[in-house]
């Protein structure tokens, strides 16, 4: 098992080389010099030179990528060329904003789909199954961004029960204003988290095992929880890694509307401002956050699963 | 499953575009959402004959309107009529949200095709590069491109099609694997046909089906994510209209009612329901035992 869960860290590292050569190469493909860019048209060569020496540009191509690499894996992102303060302070202070809204979201968006996938999968053809397919239609139609805008204007603008912006300070405070963003990613995942349940389940009910359970007298909650739920699971785990990193996806749109700080608000003021280190260093937080959840999840397998261990 | 899908025989191209016609039309709640798709496409195809104003024509004088007989959604901080942007926004929604995955269909399809017929290296190569393609949820991968290329609707057809490509890759590769291992293969190669010829006419036709399915789904998260990328200020530029940068624009307005920002969250909603439900109701026909899914 050990030698699995080993071999599959070893199996993220050429994937996270080529993340950051991806990284390397579009940022290079940007138009324009970046030293224009920052001193604006104006400049004069001798200036140009030196703030192209400063940004490490004039080292051949090969010497720059492995600064790079070299960098990326230091976690030095250099300086923000908006107000000089370094990257790698700032991702540090913005990346558990998003962690924050990642985990609340996920343990709400869970806690409410489970049951439903439950009710949906016991209840099958019947009002709730088609209530609870309803609501996860929904759930896959309707945007987030829109979802957490309409939050904002009812709950924060109108109804003046929750905060307008900003990240909050001490563990009440922040709880009170990643609620409302969390409900927002969270409607979507339990949409997608119910359904996995209740086919998973359904699959599982029909096992002989289950028949056996029942015929043996077991009472119908004990007989679903602990023989059907348990092993339906599995595939809702899988499904819950995958919804993880559609959340952080989508944490970028919901930090910008709720002015949250955070890894995406951060990276999208770093576009509006052309800042170029801020972009790089938003782009290899995410590749490196998106890498980890799916090695979590490959070793996360592994234990649940035994056989996906012995298989190998 | 039906004794008819039983007994339905492995069905040419066109037999399936045919069959998947017929069958849509059969059914209530598909035909319902044909009907809206329809009306969409209708939309954005005589927008020019459908709006009432003209989408980016600024009046100082009509600045941020309640919803009126003249105004039926208002108007927004530019004076802008938010019916007509919306209108006009069906146009840019459904251009971006059929180019991209279109285009990432054909380039996915070739490399997914290439990598299932030849196997061997060629196979771990481009396999390898989809792994990790496939490793980033649509969203910030688009995000990620977007940040690196620019705004602007073509960087945004780009954005996509890198995005989907992979998706579409993986698709013909598991099912060019299982049709290049078929009897009528073997033959064709013996019998001396070239290559191309064998992957043009006698694979793709097999995988069709299956690659028509994920371009409906597709269509639907392109246009979600356009939205998206626009609201973000990274895809459709204003004054372009689209559904995204009106609630981007209605969001922004302190003094605007938030009928813009409702209206157009609704198009998205529908527009991607749509195709969600016919993508669905696509897939339940050509693979009848993934219907309870």
């Amino acid at each position: 098992m050990w030698r699995l869960v080993a071999s599959r860290v070893l199996d993220a590292i050429p994937t996270m080389l080529l993340v950051l050569t991806l990284v390397f190469v579009a940022m290079r493909l940007l138009p324009g010099d970046p030293a224009v860019t920052l001193l604006g048209d104006h400049a004069t060569p001798a200036q140009i030179e030196a703030m192209r020496a400063r940004l490490g540009l004039d080292v051949p191509l090969w010497q720059q990528y492995l600064r790079f690499l070299w960098n990326a894996l230091t976690f030095d992102f250099g300086k923000s060329f908006v107000n000089s303060q370094s990257v790698a302070a700032m991702v540090a202070l913005n990346l558990p904003y998003t962690i924050e809204l990642t985990i609340v979201s996920t343990l709400i968006g869970t806690i409410a789909a489970i049951p439903l996938g439950v009710l949906a999968a016991t209840h099958r053809g019947k009002t709730a199954d088609y209530a609870t397919r309803l609501f996860s239609l929904a759930g896959f139609a309707i945007p987030d961004f829109y979802l957490g805008a309409l939050l904002l204007i009812t709950f924060s603008l109108n109804l003046g029960w929750f905060p307008i912006n900003g990240g909050g300070a001490g563990f009440v405070d922040r709880m009170y204003h990643v609620f409302l963003p969390a409900i927002a990613l969270a409607f979507i995942k339990a949409a997608f988290v119910s359904r996995l349940t209740r086919s998973s389940l359904l699959e599982v009910l029909n096992k002989d095992f289950v028949r056996t359970a029942r015929a043996k007298g077991g009472r119908e909650p004990r007989v679903i929880y602990r023989h059907g739920l348990r092993n339906a699971l599995l595939p809702v785990v899988t499904g819950l890694g995958l919804s993880i990193l559609s959340t952080l996806s989508g944490s970028v749109a919901i930090e910008f509307i709720f002015g949250r700080p955070g890894v995406g608000s951060m990276l999208i003021t770093g576009i509006e401002t052309r800042d170029y280190p801020v972009i790089q260093a938003g782009i290899i937080v995410f590749a490196m956050f998106v890498v980890i959840v799916n090695l979590a999840m490959d070793i996360l397998y592994v234990f649940i699963d035994p056989r996906v261990g012995a298989a190998r | 499953m039906t004794p008819a899908a039983e007994a339905a025989p492995v069905p040419s191209e066109r037999g399936v575009l045919v069959q998947i016609a017929i069958s849509l039309t059969r059914d209530r709640v598909s035909l319902f959402f044909l009907l809206v798709l329809i009306a969409i496409v209708l939309v954005a195809i005589f927008a020019d004959q459908i709006a009432p104003y003209d989408p980016i024509a600024q009046s100082l004088l009509s600045i941020n309107l309640p919803p009126s007989a003249e105004h039926w959604l208002g108007t927004d901080q530019f004076g802008r009529d938010v019916l007509s942007r919306i209108i006009y926004g069906a146009r840019t929604s459904l251009l971006l949200g059929v180019t991209a995955p279109a285009l990432a269909a054909v380039i996915g399809t070739a490399f997914g095709v290439i990598a299932g017929y030849f196997g061997g290296w060629i196979d771990r190569i481009i396999g390898r590069f989809l792994d990790i393609f496939l490793a980033f949820p649509a969203l910030l991968l688009g995000i990620l491109i977007a940040a690196a290329l620019g705004a602007g609707f073509w960087n945004m057809v780009v954005v996509l099609t890198v995005a989907f490509a992979p998706r579409f890759a993986r698709i013909a590769r598991a099912s060019t694997m299982s049709v290049r291992s078929e009897a009528f293969i073997e033959a064709a190669i013996a019998s001396g046909l070239r290559t191309p010829s064998i992957m043009l006419h006698h694979i793709l036709p097999n995988i069709a089906g299956s690659i028509v399915v994920v371009l409906t789904l597709w269509i639907a998260t392109a246009v979600r994510l356009e939205a998206t990328l626009s609201f973000l200020g990274l895809g459709t530029q204003p004054p372009k209209a689209s559904w995204g940068n009106i609630i981007r624009d209605g969001l922004g307005n302190l003094f605007g009612s938030p009928w813009p920002i409702v209206a157009a969250g609704l198009a998205i909603t529908l527009t991607v329901l749509a195709f969600n439900m016919l993508g669905d109701a696509v897939r339940d026909i050509l693979d009848p035992e993934a219907r309870d899914e």
